[in-house]
């Protein structure tokens, strides 16, 4: 019985939120282009990129906000390169997407290489600090689990109520949906159907980079190869999951990090089975979710076709 | 403008498509070299120095030409993977946990029927594993034909399971008795590829290859059923329309496209490895996706496109070691070499769309569905 008291201890709870967070930050930023229409399966590289640069950052000038800033500016640089190719130009948006990530990853291990090649002993980047909301982090329980977190969190949390808001609250919210889902309409009404998706694409893409950083600069200290391992991929399933909606985004987020981390506590109790059991059970568990419960789904009805003027 | 001589007009433009088909890659490969090169100036190499070496590494001696072979087998396999999924309007990202699976198929039938002749054994135990790869993307393609559910992520989902499947594998029912180390007992010798060419690497592998893009080219283009693939891969509702059973046809389209992925998997254990490993071919099911797209989405294009993905991956093992360029810059190359070939083909197919139609069009291009 010792293990349920584990569960529900505050470090647990803090646990589902670290694996929660990394994948939280980039579906919200996922959602902003998604909705406009541009599916954004990029978003992998985008957090492998924001990782690397807010670490290197860092790292290099030992202040963890410039690391933060850079990541921010590799997002928008990101995304602005996603938006050209598949909004601008008109490119396959999956297709392309797959290869932004190759490149991100050849990217960040070439750079990563580069920058430690010269580099003697420690690499490790300071970290976001915590940052403590005066009275409401002294409660018990939920003071430590929502109010003693840095900043990716905070800003994490706070998209949820955020983009239900501007999606469906505000008149930008609303051409925003409106590009996704009836781009000649809105043209005609007025709305720049090519600024809107930009917006919407590099949006996603300081997201998604936050996102990443979160893992080195929130986290760990230090850049990993390949250290993402498909969460961009993960926030790209939570929002199909979720229908474009940022509740039930956010909720699947949540469970798959809270899946990822109870399996993790399942490993540390030294269950006599192999160790891929556990591994593989946050992407069991969302895909038979998927299959049994969100089933048919629905979608921005232009989403991955491109909008030319003048073309039925 | 006014052209008299049709006869004249029609070579032409085959002639100007054939160019077009050959100029959009090696645009694409000069632009990937030449962004590659910047990055190995700033990592303090000479990029010219570290180019010779990479294309000696590449195709130098028999010896590192067959490694390029090799190389190449498994990334054809999962282009030509993609390539039939996408003209019937399905991307089989699944490539990845499809090749694990078909792995573990092919080592458990080449570990248990030890005492078959070799014709037999190698047969049984490939065919085993196109079907361990068919099964793996039978539940996405069941979803997306029959429930409309998205394959993309369903297929990106059963690569986790898949691989920690076969790394699971090799440390219990699969692992090599009396040993603790996570990998299978090495396979027979009659189980193995037969080896074409001697003293090299060169396997029966890249017979099969060549085989099958003839068989994937002739099906989708000399056949009734694969031009109703094409016509579901360019618009569905309008094949739905024409009378093609577009339910089944994807079905069918993805449980092939995954025994193929599957193969690249099969082949690797049985040709080069003789034995399975943990994590033992990894991102060659992604890889099967610019890999086709370098080969504008054409079975025969898809061999060069593996062709020139296996040799700059060989390449680049060379370049390593011999100037200190970091593999994974082959990454950007090959990423930005693949962007560039997108980018161009969109923009020659939306100017083509937008040119005002007159009369009727006498280019006779087939309509590039990935970027039209």
């Amino acid at each position: 019985m010792a293990w349920i008291a584990t569960l529900l201890s505050v470090n647990f709870g803090l646990a589902c939120f670290r694996m929660t967070i990394p994948l939280l930050l980039p579906a919200m930023g996922g959602l902003f282009s998604e909705i406009t229409g541009v599916l954004n399966i990029a978003l992998e590289g985008m957090m492998l990129v924001g990782a690397f640069t807010g670490w290197y950052y860092a790292y290099l000038t030992h202040n963890v906000w410039i690391g933060v800033l850079a990541a921010i500016g590799a997002g928008v640089l990101f995304g602005l390169f996603h938006a050209v190719i598949t909004v601008s130009i008109g490119a396959d948006q999956i297709v392309t997407a797959l290869v932004e990530n190759m490149v991100a990853l050849g990217l960040t291990s070439t750079l990563l290489f580069a920058a430690t090649a010269s580099a003697l002993g420690d690499t490790s980047s300071p970290i976001l600090p915590q940052m403590p909301i005066p009275i409401l982090s002294k409660i018990p329980v939920l003071g430590p689990l929502f109010f003693s977190q840095d900043i990716l969190f905070y800003l994490a949390v706070l998209m949820i109520p955020l983009s239900y808001w501007v999606f469906y609250k505000t008149t930008w919210g609303l051409s925003l949906r409106s590009v996704g889902e009836h781009p000649i309409a809105a043209d005609t009404l007025g709305i720049h159907v090519l600024r809107t998706r930009y917006i919407g694409v590099v949006i996603s893409g300081v997201l998604a980079s936050l996102g990443g950083a979160s893992l080195t600069v929130g986290d760990l200290h230090m850049f990993v190869q390949n250290m993402t391992a498909g969460r961009g991929f993960i926030a790209f399933t939570a929002i199909i999951f979720g229908k474009y909606r940022p509740g039930l985004t956010a909720a699947a987020c949540l469970l798959f990090g809270v899946v990822d981390a109870f399996q993790l506590r399942l490993q540390g109790l030294g269950v006599a089975l192999p160790s891929e059991m556990f591994l593989m059970l946050p992407y069991v568990i969302t895909l038979l979710m998927l299959i049994f419960v969100v089933h048919s789904s629905y979608r921005p009805k232009a989403q991955g076709v491109p909008y030319i003027r003048g073309q039925r | 403008m006014k052209v008299k001589n049709m006869g004249s007009n029609k070579v032409l433009n085959l002639g100007f498509r054939f160019a077009r088909l050959l100029a959009v890659p090696i645009i694409g490969i000069l632009i990937g070299f030449s962004v590659g090169a910047f990055f190995i100036r700033a990592l303090g190499a000479s990029p010219i120095e570290a180019y010779i070496v990479l294309v000696q590494g590449a195709f130098g001696s028999l010896f590192r030409l067959s490694f390029t072979l090799v190389l190449f087998v498994p990334l054809a396999l999962s282009g030509l993977a993609i390539v039939l999924g996408y003209r019937a309007g399905v991307l089989n990202i699944g490539g990845e946990g499809q090749i694990y699976i078909a792995a573990m198929f092919s080592t458990w039938v080449a570990l248990h029927f030890v005492h078959l002749p070799q014709a037999l054994l190698v047969t049984l135990s490939l065919l085993a594993g196109a079907i361990g790869g068919a099964l793996w993307a039978s539940l996405p393609a069941l979803l997306r034909a029959y429930q409309n559910i998205n394959e993309i992520v369903t297929t990106l989902l059963m690569n986790y399971i898949g691989i920690y499947i076969c790394n699971m594998s090799v440390e219990t029912f699969l692992q090599e008795p009396h040993s603790s180390i996570p990998q299978s007992a090495a396979f027979p010798a009659n189980s193995y590829l037969p080896i074409l060419v001697p003293h090299t690497q060169i396997h029966l592998g890249i017979v099969i290859v060549l085989i099958l893009s003839v068989l994937i080219y002739f099906v989708l283009w000399h056949t009734s059923w694969g031009y109703g693939l094409r016509a579901v891969g360019v618009s569905r509702r309008a094949a739905e329309y024409g009378g093609v059973n577009v339910k089944t046809g994807m079905l069918i389209t993805f449980l092939l496209s995954g025994a193929i992925a599957g193969l690249a998997g099969s082949i690797t254990v049985l040709g080069v490895q003789h034995r399975l490993m943990q994590n033992f071919l990894v991102n060659f099911g992604y890889d099967g996706i610019p890999v086709a797209l370098l080969g504008a989405l054409n079975p025969f294009g898809t061999l060069l496109g593996a062709l020139f993905f296996g040799a700059v991956l060989n390449g680049a093992q060379a370049m390593q070691t011999a100037v200190a360029v970091p593999e994974p810059i082959v990454y950007i190359i090959e990423g930005l070499t693949v962007i560039a070939v997108v980018v161009t083909n969109t923009v020659f197919a939306r100017r083509k769309m937008s040119t005002p139609k007159r009369g009727h069009r006498s280019d006779g291009m087939d309509r590039n569905i990935v970027v039209g």
